[in-house]
């Protein structure tokens, strides 16, 4: 293992295909965490596995089909999205079970398709497990100038999201279009997890909503707070796991979401108790003074 | 010059679930100003009186007036309406601070302008304040300035009654609705919550109308109150519903028969 020197980071910030890999995965990691935010807060945490294994299935039609897969993708993607939303708010199928199917048909679609145009490539294994070192000049702006629009679209939303993720009754009383906002989240959040893909794969997505906004919300006080705090663990977990797999020669993905994880338990050390209630969180109650009554 | 229209006008409210009669032809109407004690025991049909008011409620016959005007137009008046619901389902997790849960409670100013075209009035103050000066007026109005940093699941159940309160201040409404407001609070917090309440109203103008089964809190500090056992036993002014033994009378038998059938 060779050490960590100063010169090192500076060779290693000296490639281009490196370059590339740290601004687009930072970028993609920081828009994750914020849409995370939001769904973590209105407890849809797996949201993104179930819309990843939809954009698998969509990656698998496009190499079937001999289109882009990343175009395949993302039609599936929102798709999927816009159906699990309309699951989750007109029918009496929960949320996590909404999800469940929609992860089982994403994953079945996928690994039949794949099976069928010639089983599991190089491509396969980029898109289920990320391949940041490998993206293009094209590929890393596009990473890039998606993610800075969805970041301004979530935040030119911040308002509504909070109202309707902290109460749906009390937000329509205050004259938000509920539906139309949790349609147009979800519609962001997966062209969020398509995004994303590169970074750490369909499989590791989650960990990259989830985990820094777990960390966050053991720290932060107050949304805006919250919010500063999971983009930054998410941004360093990102670039500090890429640099330090290309060191050790591992992959990128597991790296990050490894580090991103040593924070979280880093934290939680030094904030005991809060990490179990994190993670204890039961369905919404009334505060004690109204269940009482 | 023409009398402005009560705030609040009902007509004839007739509610009906599940094969019974939740509220059976309900009239009154309330001034703007009145501080109003809407007494009922549990299953008196308070909080569906309240979702029938702020268009909640999806089956109902007669008439709901706000400010004159039918829920035809309540869209544009509702978001002007503070609403205190009886229990606010809190993720003791949500890392909002009070101060964010307080500013969520502004409206934007395209939607308090198409309200206030309609109910009139409107408030010069909220349009020279931006939301964040709002929020910290409303906090101060419930007495919630040293807690505005805190997290709103680490405060007790007297303080987020309080903090609810202050959300729906922070828009300046012409009409603020309380359901149960005190329910579950120990007896300090309750004299706070009043304090507050009575402060809003009385300073503010703003009209009230505030359930509770709670008979004693309600005299001496609701301006009229309104008795309501499915149909509406009493509306006048407080001290006349205390001094009619009759209604008095009424209310007592109605909430014992309640805790009979709550037993």
């Amino acid at each position: 293992m060779p050490p960590l020197r100063g010169a090192a980071v500076l060779e290693a910030l000296s490639y281009g295909f490196m370059q590339k890999a740290l601004v687009s995965g930072a970028a993609v990691a920081a828009v994750c965490a914020l849409a995370g935010l939001f769904l973590v807060l209105r407890r849809y945490s797996l949201f993104g596995d179930g819309i990843s294994h939809v954009a698998f299935g969509g990656v698998a039609a496009g190499l079937f089909l001999g289109v882009l897969p990343l175009w395949t993708a993302l039609a599936a993607a929102v798709a999927g999205g816009l159906g699990l939303q309309k699951l989750r708010s007109s029918t009496r199928i929960s949320g996590d079970a909404a999800t469940a199917v929609m992860l089982a048909a994403g994953l079945a679609a996928g690994v039949t398709l794949v099976s069928a145009s010639g089983g599991f490539s190089v491509d396969v294994m980029g898109f289920l497990f990320g391949s940041i070192l490998l993206v293009g000049d094209w590929d890393a702006a596009a990473m890039v100038a998606v993610s800075a629009a969805a970041a301004a679209a979530l935040l030119a939303m911040r308002g509504r999201l909070a109202q309707v993720a902290f109460n749906e009754e009390l937000a329509r009383l205050s004259g938000v279009n509920v539906a139309l906002t949790n349609y147009l989240f979800v519609v962001i959040a997966s062209v969020v997890v398509v995004t994303s893909m590169r970074l750490v794969g369909i499989l590791l997505i989650s960990a990259l909503i989830v985990i820094p906004n777990v960390t966050a919300m053991m720290l932060g006080r107050g949304l805006a707070q919250t919010a500063a705090v999971s983009v930054s663990l998410a941004v360093a977990a990102a670039v500090c796991g890429m640099l330090l797999s290309y060191y050790l020669d591992l992959a990128p993905s597991g790296t990050i979401v490894l580090l991103s994880l040593a924070a979280m338990l880093a934290v939680a050390a030094l904030r005991p108790g809060r990490l179990g209630r994190l993670l204890r969180r039961g369905p919404a109650r009334g505060p004690p003074a109204a269940a009482a009554a | 010059m023409p009398v402005a229209a009560p705030a609040l006008e009902v007509r004839g409210l007739t509610v009906e679930r599940g094969g019974r009669t939740v509220l059976d032809d309900v009239s009154l109407a309330v001034p703007e100003g009145d501080l109003l004690g809407v007494l009922g025991s549990n299953g008196s049909g308070k909080t569906t009186l309240f979702r029938a008011i702020l268009g909640m409620q999806a089956c109902w016959k007669g008439q709901v007036l706000l400010f004159g005007r039918g829920p035809g137009e309540f869209g544009p008046i509702v978001p002007l309406i503070g609403y205190v619901p009886q229990s606010v389902p809190l993720d003791p997790n949500f890392p909002a601070s009070v101060r964010d849960v307080v500013a969520m409670g502004a409206i934007p100013k395209r939607l308090a302008r198409a309200g206030e075209a309609l109910v009139g009035g409107g408030d010069a103050r909220r349009r020279a304040r931006g939301p964040g000066e709002a929020a910290d007026a409303a906090l101060g109005a419930a007495g919630l300035s040293h807690l505005a940093e805190r997290r709103i699941g680490e405060l007790s159940g007297g303080e987020q009654r309080r903090v609810f309160i202050a959300r729906a201040l922070v828009k300046d409404p012409p009409l603020i609705i309380l359901d149960e407001p005190v329910a579950g609070v120990d007896a300090e917090s309750q004299e706070q919550f009043y304090d507050v309440m009575g402060g809003i109203n009385d300073e503010r103008g703003i009209t009230v109308l505030w359930s509770s089964h709670d008979m004693e809190a309600m005299e001496g500090r609701a301006k009229s109150v309104a008795c309501l056992d499915r149909k509406l036993l009493f509306h006048g002014p407080c001290g006349k519903f205390f001094a009619d033994g009759r209604a008095v009378g009424a209310y007592a038998e109605s909430a014992a028969h309640a805790a009979e059938c709550h037993r």
